[in-house]
């Protein structure tokens, strides 16, 4: 039976008011196209979306828990990273 | 064209509303008992939607026939207090589910002919009509273009699933031509331009599944005997059972509502 499982894809739904695609959830289909009719039947029900994007779970790369670490901790103690110690002339307005 | 409209006598209308009204209860009916069972979560949830889609469209197509019966009937009414006779449906969406085979081929012969209906129905002379037709045809094209690419996927797919497809498709065929019988109501509604003439309807219909079947290497039977009479409410056993089911709760507890 496992040996025909659909693959699994991740899917990326755009909503109304966003601009960028925000991963929803995973699901299984045989192919791309069918994943994209997928997400619109079980991502999509509550109108959340305007753009589907789906992407084989496979073809992600993602860090490795265990280099947490090093990969993360350095920037902890480096606050001056954020922009928030300038002074913004009241004319610029809300940045 | 407008010159010639002849009005149309409400018991008419609100018939020919409820043959529309109960084509969708039924299939969506039809279509919900699948709901948990189907192959795979993704299926289960696209198959409750087409269902869910289908029972709307009927809320406003019963709605809109006990408006213009003007009984004081609701939809509600026409659709848990009637009985098998009277139901306006065609044969082919009370047809049992049977495998996934068979309630594909059903869903995608009806949808391919749904949607042209709803199509004609936009420019209908009763802008409720219309309106209604518009919000469906939305629903209905979406149907067709999953029952349609998943027709072409089993019927070119496995030796099994084109095998399950053209026993399916060999066995719901002789339910499609009441799709395209024109009787006095159809006539009545058409003159009063509410409606097409359900003949002018088939040679797109046919156009669709020719075209699909051929993608999915299934042969069109052709020309075979045709049941019929399930808009005048001559019914296959089936929609009995179907009834009882669907029915239940409020014919034991009338007028039972949460």
């Amino acid at each position: 039976m496992s040996k025909n499982e659909w693959p699994l894809w991740e899917i990326f739904i755009r909503g109304q008011h966003g601009l960028n695609h925000r991963h929803v959830g995973s699901l299984h289909a045989p192919d791309a196209e069918m994943a994209i009719r997928n997400a619109r039947d079980v991502y999509t029900r509550r109108n959340e979306g305007v753009s589907i994007w789906v992407v084989r779970s496979n073809d992600i790369t993602a860090s490795s828990p265990s280099e947490k670490g090093p990969l993360f901790e350095p920037s902890n103690s480096k606050v001056y990273r954020h922009p928030t110690f300038f002074d913004i002339p009241d004319e610029v307005g809300h940045m | 064209m407008t010159s010639t409209l002849q009005a149309v006598d409400g018991t008419i209308f609100a018939e020919w509303l409820q043959r529309v009204g109960d084509n969708s209860l039924i299939l969506g009916h039809r279509v919900s008992e699948w709901c948990g069972h189907a192959p795979a979560l993704e299926e289960d949830i696209a198959l409750a939607n087409t269902a869910l889609d289908l029972i709307g469209q009927c809320q406003l197509w019963l709605g809109l026939a006990a408006e213009v019966e003007g009984k004081g009937r609701s939809a509600d009414q026409l659709a848990f207090l009637r009985d098998a006779g009277g139901f306006r449906n065609l044969l082919l969406v009370e047809r049992p589910n049977g495998d996934f085979a068979q309630t594909l081929m059903r869903q995608f012969l009806f949808d391919a002919w749904h949607i042209e209906l709803l199509r004609a129905l936009a420019t209908s002379t009763d802008p409720r009509v219309a309106e209604i037709a518009a919000k469906a045809e939305k629903e209905v094209a979406y149907h067709l273009e999953r029952s349609a690419d998943l027709v072409i996927r089993l019927g070119d797919g496995s030796p099994e699933s084109h095998a399950r497809m053209d026993k399916a498709l060999k066995s719901l065929w002789a339910y499609t031509g009441e799709m395209f019988l024109d009787d006095a109501t159809d006539q009545a509604v058409a003159k009063a331009g509410i409606a097409p003439l359900p003949s002018t309807l088939k040679a797109a219909w046919e156009a669709t599944v020719n075209a699909v079947l051929a993608e999915a290497t299934l042969e069109n039977p052709g020309q075979t005997w045709q049941h019929k009479g399930g808009k005048q409410g001559i019914h296959s056993e089936h929609l009995g059972f179907l009834l009882a089911e669907m029915q239940f709760l409020q014919r034991a507890y009338p007028g039972a509502s949460w």
